[in-house]
This record gives C-alpha cells, sequence and structure tokens, in this order.
C-alpha cells in the first residue's frame, strides 16, 4: 500500500489481452472461450460505438437534449454484459449503452430518455435490465435488495443453472464516495447477498479525478466491508469477461457478493453538455488512446487469421445500417401526451389527479372553439407552425 | 371484539400481513429480536423467521432502498423507521426513487412499500424523536400518506397500506401507542383514504389527523360547557385529501379550524385552508384557521406541552372563528 493513489497503475490489475493484442495469462483468470466469441464481442463494442457516435451527432444537431457517451468503455460494458447468464438482472447507471445492447435493449429506446420522449421507455423485466438510475449510485442499493429477493426466492445455490442467478449493479468512481453505494455494500455483505458490484472506474467524475473520490485503488474497499474486489484492465474485454463470469458464478452459488473495479478511461466529455478541455489534459487521452478496447481485438484477431477482412467489413456494414435506423427511428419518435402521464403516477389513481387531469384536458379543449387569436396563442404554447395568413384557413 | 392498544392492534395487523402473504416483508432498526422500540414488531420475528422479518443495519437509505428493490421483484416490503427525526437519510431514495419509479416507467413498475414511521412529540424524547415531518410526503407526488389516530383504524389502515400497490408512508401517532380501544377484526373497514367524522356537530368543524384527534375530541366535549356543538373529522388519509367529507362538514357549519402538530408554514393546515376556500367559498362565515406547532424547531422536552396544540389553543381558536 506504498502508492496510495487511487488512479495509481503499479496496482496490479488482471489483464488477459495487450493493448498490441496479445493474449496473456493470468494464475487466476483464463479466457476459455473461442475466437469466434471473441469476434462476437468485437462485433458488440463496434456497434456500441457506433450507436454512441450516432446519438452524440444526434445530440449536436439538436434531436437529443443531452447525450452520456460511453466512449472507451465498451470492453467494460461488452465484457461485463456478455458474461450474464440468462437469468441474471441487471440494474445500470445511465450511461451502460453497451451492456443495453448485449440484453438486447433497443437502442431506440435509450435515446427516447435522452430526447425528454420518456423517461425510460423499455419493459425492463422483459430484458432484465432496470431503467437508467440518473441519480449518482441510487440504484446499487436497488440492485441489492432485488438480490436479497432473489435469495428468498430460493434461486441461489440451487446447482441448477435453469434456476440460479445473480444481480449486478453498475456505477462508476465517483458514485463510489456515495453514501447510497457504501450502504449497499454494506447490507450485501451483511446478507450475504447474490450481486455483482460493477465499478467502471472511467478515472473522471465529470471535471474531478480519481483522486477526488479515493486515496486507495478502489477494488481495495471491498476488503472493509468483508469481500472480494478485483481490479481488471476495463478495456481488455476478456479480461472483463473472465473477472464478472467468475463473480457471477461467486453470487449465484451463494458465496455472496464481489467487487469489479474495471479500470478505463472516459474518453469523451462526461455528456454533451461538458467541455473536458478544462479540466484535462490531452496527453492523457493519447495515452488512453493506444489502449483502445477496440483495436487490441481487432489486432488479436487479425493476427490469429480468425477475423478476414471481410467480417471487419460486414460488422462496419452492420453499424452503418444500425446507425441509420436509429437516426430514423429517433426522427420518428412521437412525443408524449401530456395528459397521459396523469396517469403513470399511482398505481391506483387518486381522486385528485384525475379533477386536476380532467380540467386542464378542459382548457385545452376551450382552445377549439373560440377565435382564432386564441387557437394561435394555443399553438404557439404547443411549439406548432404559425399559419402563415393567421384569418384564413380553416 | 377486542380491546388493544394502537401498538398491539398494529402488531396483531402486521401478524395477519405477513401470514396472508408470503410475499410480505419487514424490515428495520432493532424489528427483529427486539420487537421494535415501541414493541411493535414483537413476537413476529420468532413466529415468521429472519427472512420475513429482517433487522437491517443502521442506515435508513439503506433500509428504503433496499425495500425498493425487493418491491421491484414483487415483494410488499414494510419498512420502519425507527423515530421521524430519522428518515432524513432515507429522503433521497423515498423522493427521487420510491415515489418515481411508477411514472418513470410508465406505469410498469408498481411500488408495493409500506414505510412506517412513529412520528410526533408528547413523549418527553430528546432532539430529533418528536416530529412531524408529513408535509413533505404529502408534498411529493408519487407517495401516498396515512395516519391513524386510534387502534381499530391502526389495525385495518396498515393492512390496507401493504395491499396498496403503491407506496404508502404510514405514520404512527406514537403518543397514542398506548391508549385502548375496541377492535372489531370481523368487521369491514372503510377504504384507506377516507376522512371521517369522529363526533358530529353543527357549529365549527375541527379537521384534524393523528395525535390530534383526541386533542380535538376533547376540546370538542369541553366545548359543551360553552354551548357550543364541534363536528370533528379524522382526516385519516392525508395525500391524497379526502375533501369530500370536509367540504361537506363545512358547507354545513361555515366554520372551521385545522389542527396539528406540525409547523403551521405550509403545513396541511395550509393546503386545507386553500382547498376549503375554493370549494367552499360561499359557505364560510370565518376565514379558515390553523392551530398548530410553532415555526421553531421542536423544543426541548421540558416546554413541549406549551408547543404542542392543547384543548386551550383549539378552544382559543374555535372563539377567534365565532367571533366573526
Amino acid at each position: 500500500m506504498s502508492d496510495a493513489s487511487g488512479a495509481s497503475e503499479e496496482v496490479e490489475l488482471v489483464q488477459l489481452l495487450t493493448p498490441e493484442g496479445e493474449r496473456l495469462e493470468h494464475p487466476e483468470y483464463s479466457f476459455s472461450g473461442d475466437d469466434d466469441q471473441i469476434k462476437g464481442f468485437y462485433r458488440d463494442m463496434v456497434l456500441t460505438r457506433r450507436i454512441d457516435a450516432e446519438a452524440t451527432a444526434l445530440q449536436r444537431q439538436g434531436e437529443l437534449g443531452l447525450w452520456a457517451s460511453c466512449l472507451g468503455q465498451e470492453a467494460a460494458q461488452v465484457g461485463s454484459g456478455r458474461a450474464l447468464g440468462k437469468q441474471d438482472f441487471v440494474f445500470p447507471t445511465y450511461r451502460e449503452h453497451g451492456v443495453a445492447l448485449c440484453l438486447g435493449v433497443d437502442p431506440l429506446h435509450l435515446l427516447g430518455l435522452f430526447r425528454g420522449i420518456d423517461l425510460g421507455g423499455w419493459d425492463s423485466q422483459k430484458y432484465r435490465f432496470h431503467l437508467y438510475t440518473i441519480l449518482i449510485g441510487a440504484q446499487t442499493l436497488h440492485a441489492t435488495g432485488y438480490a436479497m429477493a432473489v435469495e428468498r426466492d430460493g434461486l441461489v445455490g440451487t446447482g441448477d443453472p435453469d434456476r440460479d442467478m445473480a444481480v449486478i449493479g453498475y456505477f462508476g468512481d465517483g458514485a463510489s464516495s456515495e453514501g447510497d453505494v457504501n450502504e449497499a455494500f454494506i447490507f450485501a455483505s451483511s446478507y450475504n447477498a447474490p450481486i455483482v458490484f460493477f465499478c467502471q472506474n472511467n478515472q473522471w467524475a465529470i471535471s474531478e479525478p480519481i483522486e477526488r473520490q479515493s486515496r486507495i485503488p478502489l477494488y481495495r474497499r471491498a476488503s472493509g466491508f468483508g469481500f472480494p474486489g478485483v481490479r481488471v484492465d476495463g478495456n481488455d474485454v476478456l479480461a472483463v469477461y473472465a473477472a464478472t463470469t467468475a463473480a457471477l458464478e461467486r453470487a449465484r452459488t451463494g458465496n455472496g457478493p464481489t467487487l469489479i473495479e474495471a479500470y478505463t478511461y472516459r474518453m469523451g466529455a462526461h455528456t454533451t453538455s461538458d467541455d473536458p478541455t478544462k479540466y484535462r489534459l490531452a496527453d492523457e487521452l493519447e495515452h488512453w488512446r493506444l489502449k483502445d478496447p477496440i483495436g487490441r481485438v481487432r489486432a488479436y484477431l487479425t493476427r490469429s487469421g480468425s477475423g478476414e477482412e471481410a467480417f471487419f467489413a460486414d460488422v462496419e456494414t452492420e453499424a452503418s445500417d444500425l446507425a441509420a435506423a436509429l437516426r430514423a427511428g429517433c426522427l420518428a419518435l412521437p412525443d408524449p401526451r401530456i395528459l397521459d402521464l396523469f396517469d403513470y403516477v399511482y398505481a391506483e389513481q387518486t381522486p385528485y389527479l384525475i379533477e386536476q387531469k380532467e380540467r386542464y384536458a378542459e382548457y385545452v379543449a376551450s382552445f377549439e372553439d373560440v377565435s382564432q387569436d386564441a387557437g394561435l396563442r394555443q399553438a404557439q404554447r404547443d411549439g406548432q407552425p404559425q399559419p402563415a395568413f393567421p384569418g384564413g384557413v380553416h | 371484539m377486542t380491546t388493544m392498544t394502537m401498538a398491539k392492534a398494529l402488531n396483531a395487523a402486521l401478524r395477519r400481513a405477513l401470514e396472508a402473504d408470503p410475499k410480505v416483508v419487514i424490515a428495520g432498526q432493532d424489528v427483529g429480536k427486539l420487537g421494535g422500540v415501541f414493541r411493535v414488531t414483537e413476537g413476529l420475528q420468532k413466529d415468521f423467521g429472519e427472512h420475513r422479518v429482517v433487522d437491517s443495519p443502521l442506515a435508513e437509505s439503506g433500509i428504503v432502498g433496499t425495500a425498493l428493490g425487493m418491491a421491484l421483484r414483487g415483494y410488499r416490503p414494510v419498512c420502519e423507521i425507527q423515530f421521524d427525526g430519522f428518515v432524513f437519510p432515507a429522503f433521497d431514495q423515498i423522493v427521487t426513487q420510491v415515489a418515481k419509479m411508477h411514472f418513470r416507467s410508465s406505469g410498469r413498475l408498481p411500488v408495493p412499500l409500506v414505510i412506517r414511521i412513529p412520528y410526533g412529540g408528547g413523549i418527553g424524547a430528546v432532539e430529533h424523536h418528536s416530529e412531524s415531518p408529513e408535509a413533505y410526503f404529502c408534498h411529493t407526488t408519487g407517495l401516498k400518506v396515512v395516519t391513524c389516530s386510534n387502534p381499530a383504524d391502526a389495525y385495518w389502515m396498515i393492512q390496507q397500506a401493504i395491499a396498496s400497490d403503491d407506496p404508502i408512508i404510514f405514520l404512527e401517532p406514537k403518543r397514542r401507542y398506548h391508549e385502548r380501544a375496541e377492535v372489531d377484526e370481523r368487521e369491514t373497514p372503510p377504504p384507506l383514504h377516507s376522512a371521517r367524522i369522529v363526533r358530529p356537530g353543527t357549529d365549527v368543524t375541527l379537521v384534524a389527523y393523528g395525535p390530534m384527534v383526541k386533542t380535538c375530541l376533547d376540546a370538542a366535549e369541553a366545548a359543551i360547557q360553552d354551548g357550543h356543538d364541534l363536528e370533528v373529522i379524522d382526516l385519516r388519509t392525508l395525500s391524497p385529501l379526502d375533501m369530500a367529507v370536509v367540504d361537506e362538514s363545512v358547507q354545513k357549519t361555515g366554520r372551521v379550524v385545522t389542527v396539528h402538530e406540525a409547523q403551521l408554514n405550509l403545513g396541511l393546515g395550509a393546503e386545507l385552508a386553500a382547498r376549503i376556500t375554493e370549494q367552499c367559498f360561499y359557505s364560510l362565515e370565518a376565514p379558515v384557521l390553523r392551530v398548530a406547532g410553532f415555526d421553531t424547531p421542536y423544543p426541548p422536552s421540558r416546554v413541549e406541552e406549551e408547543y404542542l396544540p392543547d384543548l386551550d389553543r383549539v378552544l382559543d381558536m374555535v372563539d377567534r372563528s365565532l367571533a366573526y
């Protein structure tokens, strides 16, 4: 513990694929899949990056209010997302676009949230992927409670691979300072809950570097809570897959929580509203660009001979098609109707809200019968184009 | 028909809920072996096990946040927050997560979660043990807020709250925990979100809830000597409010005094005054008047009897109302 810095790279981290695309052995973790599986990871990562780029472009063109980019974190997300068993359940932050892809969530749903169409438009039970949580760290407690429920359902340690399940809760280096994350660690440890805490340490919480959050490497925090922690190269999809697979299995078999610190880097801004040039050096970005998660897999597949040019070209085509469909779908998303929203507040609607809804509906309807002027005012309120000749068409 | 205290009535009702539905789980600090600091959960862990009646780590946000996670998997958790003043570490989870989950998911994710909070003063406690935080929760849409004033309501309302698919803040007036009354375990209770006239009268309407209902009933008895016939309404449900009962009463009496322990400024009385004015303007003979705790923090206990509304302050406000 000579180095007090949480950002230090002198700490041992699990790596199975070097930035140059060389496979490595590790005494504890190994990747036993074949090259076809690695090609699958490659495809997922390229698609994730393409979705991310398209969403960023859509935001720049005014079609999204905001986007939180996952650029540079594709290996951490795809490696962990692909390690999930078919029963496992995910609690994401708002940046897990690659995990969403792995679980089959239509990326258009992710855009809906950032376009202001809804607050989470997918069926979380169907995809086993809970809604994005915007507030930092709050979802780690929900994940822990869900895992406590899984244990009560008798779905831990039965030995039946069709029954046993685990929960994975995502969070970031900034969230590790939140009380909720620390309380989640305590509850999970105290009840031996079947959960994996997956921390993507991307080095930055908006403008604050990891040193502001932690004076020790984050994975070491786990020992203080009484469960194992491991730091993996978060840009190495094979290491992330291996470590997550092991941690999920540990949870499913009733051996309790694990903290995985995926040591990665946020290549983009915190969100499209952020300007990282104000607080970090370009050198740092260059340093991490050499560790790109996708480049190293491509280098490996090329060297091993499994990745023919046609494969890479096909993935590029698929990514372009996906981006085009995403763009078209985004522009076609229907705006929500505020009158519908009144019905979502409660499972059992209250008379008071019904009354508010009805009054507003009457107010809106009142504009349909009165003068053109009033109609024009309403059109302005709705942001609709105004008729060129207000006295004319009707 | 059995005579029991409010604490025992809650205990019996929680037992019945645990028996009726295997998805009901009780969680909180000291709720297991100890049976809660007010003994509301006494004996339940012994009979239903540590998986159903769970001693939680000492972390309120964790209690509520993990309960929400359990609710997302179909459980019906009943959390106990040990004292009113301890709820604030959980306030973030309650306001940003519990209250909004159904809305955020466009109605796909109900949160059948009950958060029990012993509240209010009058027990000679130290700081943070005597507060009335109900207005914070009533202001938070997505939550429902109810409070019982007597053992029979406690018995039925907690079971109805557990059966509800919406998150409910269940406020228990701690200074009434040990008052006894008859509970008929076979009756059909009124709906959870309904107010009730507990004493009919013709001159002035007193609107109260929780610990102040008894204070108002005592005041109404005393007012007979002055020749005044007071009607007392027990709101029972603070969000949503059951204004039909209040409006009908005010249209009859033309005068209304609201009574609560919580501070005056933006308390429930303010919302009641606004709603009554909107609905009953032409029936009112006097402005809506409010009796409440002062806008100081809750005081040291040696002066809490002066801080808390009592029979005399209620009657003084009744006299002011009648003077218009």
